[in-house]
């Protein structure tokens, strides 16, 4: 028997208290962690062009090797035990930052590999169902040229998947606004 | 062009509500414009969060207890139990709930919610749960109060209980919220008719369940959550 899915609602303003319980949610490495220290950041903006101060972002990400700690990777006992794949962050402060690795490329099919990404997951009030993208990052131009996802995208469009390192800093920082509608509306994928 | 893998149930559209819903006006500028990008599902999104019992706390599910400070929380006690299913029945272990909700006067402790109503410095609205192996879940709280909202002339949400799940892959995450049978209040919000169809907005009210009801201490519902992501998975054969 099919049972019908349970509908989603909307996130609300106040699910800070809810969904955040530490203050490292943002954060996915440890000391022991492998691979190379990232920041990801960026805004959440609507269709006036205004950064929205109360969405919720969600990241899930390969390890640096390219693996996840799920059974569904076959590979799943080459992953890193001391990364936490998973992270949250909210918008509170103009815009979101995660601090993570940068992910290795996932197996798409037995013969290829996909182009380093991070999937993201947006929440907020006025959004009665959540919004899934994907990050990529400008400096894996190679490997983005020949990605299976990016290239179901119209080719004008994919740079609104594409984070952009930015100069300087401690650490790589790469950026990516997620535009909700509008003139350079981000591409929302439907897996 | 080859066909895309997609070995798991994606959202079903049709039941979820739309991202522009007019009568909800923080829409209107959030709502994509357009249409999604169908993709396969590859293991970015077949993967998820594996939850262990180290994820929640001896007192996680009590919200009645959880964040006492100097006595009991004022309001009306109540159990809230369930199962998280996939679309073909089978339950899901080691699901993480988190659910949040406004107190019994419909104040959320959140310092952006001013509503003219008190605080109860012995509730704090925020639990925590893992299901068991048959997918089962049980929070005690406070029913929740209703409150108003800026959408309309006179708007007033009615009480509800934020629920957000993980389910075995990225793509079975939920996040919604579950109402209670009998309220008035539910005809006018646009946020629950924000759910196309009846019988999905039917799902979001908790049943009252006497044989849940615990003998002088408090009522009981039953809310049952199913999420997208029924079929197996093909990998899983390759290591049998």
């Amino acid at each position: 028997m099919t049972l019908p899915q349970t509908p989603s609602q909307t996130v609300g303003p106040f699910f800070h208290f809810g969904l955040f319980t530490r203050d490292d949610h943002h954060v996915l490495v440890t000391d022991q962690t492998r691979g190379e220290r990232i920041l990801l950041v960026g805004q959440v903006i609507d269709g006036d062009g205004a950064p929205i101060p109360d969405a919720m972002l969600e990241i899930w990400q390969a390890d640096a090797g390219g693996h996840f700690d799920h059974p569904a990777d076959p590979d799943h006992a080459l992953a890193d035990p001391h990364f936490r794949y998973f992270g949250r962050s909210a918008t509170t402060d103009g815009g979101y930052q995660f601090k993570t690795v940068k992910p290795g490329a996932v197996a798409y099919d037995a013969e290829r590999k996909q182009s380093p990404h991070v999937n993201m997951r947006v929440f907020a009030r006025g959004m009665l169902t959540h919004l899934y993208t994907r990050l990529y990052f400008s400096d894996e131009a190679a490997a983005n040229i020949d990605d299976p996802v990016l290239n179901l995208i119209e080719p004008e469009r994919r740079h609104t998947l594409i984070a952009e390192l930015q100069p300087g800093g401690d650490l790589p920082t790469y950026c990516l606004n997620i535009i909700l509608q509008g003139e350079g509306e981000t591409v929302f994928l439907e897996p | 062009m080859t066909k895309l893998s997609r070995p798991l149930t994606s959202l079903d559209r049709s039941i979820h509500p739309p991202y522009l819903h007019a009568d909800y006006q923080s829409t209107v500028r959030r709502a994509p414009q357009k249409p999604l990008v169908i993709m396969p599902q590859t293991l970015s999104e077949l993967t998820a969060p594996v939850f262990g019992h180290d994820a929640i706390g001896a007192l996680d599910h009590d919200l009645t207890r959880n964040a006492v400070l100097n006595g009991e929380p004022l309001g009306e006690r109540i159990l809230v139990t369930g199962r998280i299913l996939d679309e073909s029945s089978r339950p899901i272990p080691n699901a993480l709930i988190e659910i949040w909700q406004a107190n019994a006067a419909g104040r959320y402790i959140h310092k952006l919610d001013q509503h003219d109503t008190p605080l109860d410095p012995n509730f704090h609205g925020a639990g925590r749960a893992l299901t068991n192996a048959s997918g089962e879940y049980t929070f005690t709280t406070i029913r929740p109060g209703a409150y108003p909202w800026r959408n309309h002339a006179n708007a007033w949400r009615p009480p509800h209980i934020h629920f957000s799940v993980f389910g075995r892959a990225f793509i079975s995450r939920l996040v919604t919220q579950m109402y209670f049978p009998g309220d008035p209040l539910l005809a006018f919000d646009p946020i629950y008719n924000g759910i196309p169809d009846a019988n999905g907005r039917a799902r979001l009210i908790a049943a009252y369940d006497h044989s849940v009801t615990q003998p002088e201490w408090a009522l009981g519902y039953r809310f049952d959550i199913v999420v997208n992501g029924s079929a197996m998975i093909p990998f899983e054969t390759k290591e049998a």
